[in-house]
């Protein structure tokens, strides 16, 4: 085992009954990284969360998290992890302070003893403090559990979809606030839907139905996007989508907010494209290159799948 | 029927609840067809306005017309021409895909025959013949949704509202999902969508966004960037969203 | 889990019992509500029935025993009905009961009441006094016939009745109530209570977190049980004064003894919640398997309201394996009938072997795993 692994997984496997919910997985995440497991609900990730705090059996493969054994060392693992599972993980008829003090308490630790881990973050809950946990916005429930996980300093801290269901501006605040534990040394693994927080991570996996599709740094997901892609956009967006899909040489056409994207193969010509469209009717047609995103990536390799 | 007709029309919509003011004199119109991006964070008053026009509370002051009705005086006529889908609950787990369909066809007053004819279609249109009776619950989540939008639009409303409909799915079962919303909207259903999720208010003809109760932002998505002089609608949503005072 | 951690987790608990008005006031109040609705409104007792007297002769004698039975509040006198009528009269309502007396009624109350007449009577030919009864409502029909009995045996008026009626003398159903309901309510708060709190958390997500800690799950479950076990007592101890002060049962056993089994209980009944809470992923199947699986059975098969030795042999069989039926006939021991402790060593066994062995098979499978 090497020291600079928070994380090592080897050839991971979990089913349920005829259901493989997690089916060969293979990655390891670095001391001090921040890694993003991005896919859709079904992916696996959860199990994969569950299998890594040692919540769950695997049935092949093995891991390591912080140099312990997930089977054989559970319990020094679950010393040295902070767990913030899906979306409800506090007590909501107790207060701010409560919830905090009972997490401490429960991890054996004093609440001030890592104060100055969790200071940055509490301190925009304490005006709340006496406030019951049900009572707070998605945003600032985000916040008070993710306190509640780090207050005994764990090396290694899981996050289950810690962004399901807040806003656009809790979720930003919340991804700069593990950028910044990256920076106390705390290795963290977070798993999400949303494709758009991938470049938030220092490395990322794609999942999709048990298997990882690729293991990158965001950029080098996007730079392994090979063909070139283009997007299409006009009036009638529907009837344009069956138009194009009819042209030679569109692989795929998929909407992509205001336009679509088109993967194409060698045999397409952009010049006989709008031609051909303009001569179907579409009359205010804009065809352009596009940069590709992750979420195109993640498309494509699912094609291929 | 007219394609710049507007199907809901709201003139400063207020809604108070006590000292509290959740929807603070809003105004817009949204027009056949169109798919139009209701957004806001969360407590900003969304589901408040979303349930006025729907016939499910009384505005405090102002008023509004949802499918040709007024929605104080005539919520009932409103109710059966309008569709509903929201994330969390649509279809029932324990009943069949057919089960549902029938269910919900029957609540919207359509005749048997009616139900069975649109349903014969509607899974074919989806694929969905051989699953007609498997258990909502065993179905993959992406296809849950493309059956609770189907069943939304079953009695072919004037209007779908939907509340946060994809959320979680994989890139490929969110954009069949939206191919499924392009259809109705091409076919002149008016969709109304409510998400706090950016990137779906990029797929919408327009949006508005909404802050403490009004409405900050209206327009469609490549206007509003230009105005703006943001990239994208996560970038607007979040200069206009940091000066909010309020949540939940 | 260090200490702190543990007491922490039982102020947790406890805090989660008071967030939540509406539970506490269920718990605290369920007790007295029970209490006070078998105790007076629900009774078994008869009162108010209407009788009608059927007598070829109305003789000084007969007078005398209709006078009587009238006197006491249980009964109105209805009148006086042809014999060839009583059909008729219990059938459209007219009265519950009719007191035939037989032809020779007032020759045999005479030879009855010289000196040896008992033995005399007890030959005569067929019964002096018939009561016959509209019996569609069994309980009604049997508890009025003994209590009619006894009047008519009161002093010197009838020939060869003779009853006692021990423990009871009133045949206050109230009695017979108490040892019933304390085995039911502790069911209730114990096992339903600990099983929902522990379910919810699984729920909610909590769970999982308490898991991933260094918290052993022998903590986290004997936390859980602290708080209930407290409110428990606090609902014994209402129960008790309630019993004793308002119902006015007089408690002549050993107190200390009724206190003891009751504990004891109050521990078998938490780790049946502990069992269930393993089994049940969500808090409605909590409620339900609690429901079905114990509040029915106890209802029916403890002995709280249908008499166990009046029941098929394989009921009575499966009754044996009701806590309830344990607890219930070992407090009927010691409160009503105010035997020793010794007396309820059985039972006593019996409850200890069976909160042993669900401690075990609970703990067994409340392990740190989600599988």
């Amino acid at each position: 085992m090497t020291a600079d692994r928070a994380i090592r997984v080897e050839g991971l496997v979990k089913r349920y009954g005829t259901m493989t919910a997690v089916d060969g997985v293979t990655f390891d995440v670095r001391r001090g990284e921040l890694f993003g497991l991005i896919g859709p609900d079904g992916a696996g990730k959860t199990t994969l969360f569950r299998l890594l705090t040692t919540l769950l059996v695997p049935d092949a493969g093995r891991a390591e998290v912080d140099g312990f054994d997930i089977v054989r060392d559970a319990r020094a693992i679950r010393a040295r992890v902070g767990y913030m599972p899906g979306r409800f993980s506090l007590y909501q008829d107790l207060s701010v302070e409560e919830n905090l003090s009972f997490f401490a308490a429960l991890f054996g630790v004093g609440e001030r003893d890592n104060y100055d881990l969790i200071a940055p973050i509490y301190r925009q809950l304490e005006p709340f403090r006496t406030r019951r946990a049900g009572k707070l916005s998605g945003g600032m429930k985000q916040k008070l559990a993710l306190c509640c996980a780090l207050i005994h300093r764990p090396s290694v801290l899981f996050l289950d979809e810690p962004t399901t269901g807040v806003d656009p501006v809790s979720r930003g605040e919340f991804w700069e606030m593990l950028a910044r534990l990256r920076g106390e040394g705390i290795s963290i693994l977070a798993a999400t839907p949303y494709m758009d927080e991938a470049r938030r991570c220092d490395r990322v996996a794609l999942c999709d139905s048990g298997r990882l599709l690729a293991v990158e740094t965001p950029e080098g997901v996007v730079a392994s996007f090979d063909g070139e892609l283009y997007a299409l956009s006009g009036r009638e967006r529907y009837a344009l989508l069956a138009a194009a899909r009819a042209e030679a040489g569109v692989v795929a056409c998929y909407p992509f907010g205001a336009e679509h994207h088109l993967t194409v193969d060698e045999r397409f010509d952009p010049a006989h494209f709008r031609q051909h469209l303009a001569e179907a009717g579409f009359h205010d047609v804009e065809l352009r290159r596009a940069e590709p995103g992750i979420e195109d990536v993640f498309m494509k390799r699912m094609h291929h799948e | 029927m007219n394609e710049h007709e507007a199907v809901i029309s709201v003139r400063e919509l207020t809604k108070r609840f006590g000292t509290f003011t959740a929807v603070d004199g809003i105004s817009f119109e949204v027009r056949r067809g169109e798919i139009f991006g209701f957004l806001g964070a969360n407590g900003a008053g969304k589901t408040t306005a979303m349930r006025m026009l729907c016939g499910l509370s009384y505005p405090t002051s102002g008023s509004g017309r949802v499918a040709g009705y007024d929605i104080v005086t005539q919520s009932e006529c409103i109710k059966r021409r309008i569709g509903y889908m929201s994330q969390r609950f649509s279809l029932y787990d324990d009943l069949t895909v057919l089960e549902n369909i029938r269910l919900f066809g029957g609540i919207y007053g359509l005749a048997p025959g009616a139900i069975l004819r649109r349903a014969v279609e509607l899974l074919g249109r989806l694929g969905f013949r051989r699953e007609a009776r498997t258990r909502v619950g065993a179905l993959p989540l992406g296809w849950k949704q493309k059956l609770a939008f189907a069943v939304a639009t079953l009695h072919r409303p004037e209007v779908v509202f939907l509340d946060e409909p994809t959320g979680g799915v994989d890139p490929v079962t969110r954009r069949q999902f939206w191919e499924l919303i392009y259809e109705a909207a091409a076919g002149g259903t008016t969709i109304f969508v409510t998400t706090h999720y950016m990137d779906e208010a990029e797929y919408c003809s327009r949006v508005s966004i909404m802050v403490d109760g009004r409405i900050r932002a209206l327009g469609t998505p490549a206007e509003l960037k230009r105005r703006f002089a943001v990239g994208t609608v996560d970038e607007l949503f979040r200069l206009l969203a940091r000066g909010a005072t309020r949540s939940e | 889990m260090k200490r702190n951690g543990f007491w922490a987790f039982v102020r947790k608990e406890a805090l989660h019992i008071v967030r939540d008005p509406r539970t506490m006031l269920i718990v605290l109040g369920i007790p007295v509500v029970q209490l006070l609705l078998f105790g007076f409104a629900l009774s078994t007792e008869v009162n108010n029935l209407d009788f009608a007297v059927a007598a070829p002769h109305r003789s000084e004698a007969v007078r005398q025993v209709v006078e009587r039975i009238a006197a006491n509040d249980c009964f109105t006198f209805r009148g006086y009905v042809d014999p060839a009528q009583i059909d008729r009269v219990l059938r459209t309502g007219r009265a519950d009961v009719v007191v035939a007396f037989a032809r020779d009624f007032d020759r045999r109350q005479a030879e009855h009441l010289r000196p040896g007449g008992e033995a005399a009577a007890g030959m005569g030919a067929g019964p002096a006094v018939q009561l016959v009864f509209d019996a569609s409502n069994p309980n009604t029909a049997s508890a009025g016939a003994g209590y009619l009995r006894r009047l008519l045996s009161d002093g010197d008026a009838a020939a060869g009745v003779e009853m006692h009626l021990l423990y009871n003398p009133q045949m206050k159903s109230a009695y017979n109530f108490v040892p019933g309901i304390m085995g039911l309510l502790f069911i209730l708060i114990c096992s339903i209570m600990t099983s929902v709190s522990i379910v919810r958390e699984k729920e909610t997500g909590t769970m999982e977190v308490l898991l991933v800690s260094p918290v052993r799950p022998v903590g986290i479950v004997f936390a859980k049980m602290i708080p209930y076990f407290v409110l428990s007592c606090v609902d014994l101890a209402v129960i008790l004064l309630l019993v004793r002060y308002v119902l006015g049962v007089p408690l002549s056993g050993s107190l200390a003894a009724v206190v003891g089994i009751s504990v004891l209980y109050l521990l078998l009944a938490l780790a049946l919640g502990l069992f269930i809470s393993t089994i049940a992923d969500r808090q409605a199947t909590a409620l339900v398997i609690s429901a079905m699986l114990m509040l029915l059975p106890v209802i029916m098969l403890s002995g709280m309201i249908f008499p166990i030795e009046n029941m098929p042999r394989i009921l009575q069989a499966l009754s044996c394996v009701i806590p309830a039926r344990w607890y219930i006939e070992a407090v009927r021991k010691l409160m009503i009938q105010a035997l020793p402790f010794s007396a309820v060593l059985r039972e006593f066994g019996i409850l200890l072997a069976m909160t042993v062995a669900l401690v075990g098979v609970a703990l067994r499978k409340f392990n740190d795993k989600l599988e």
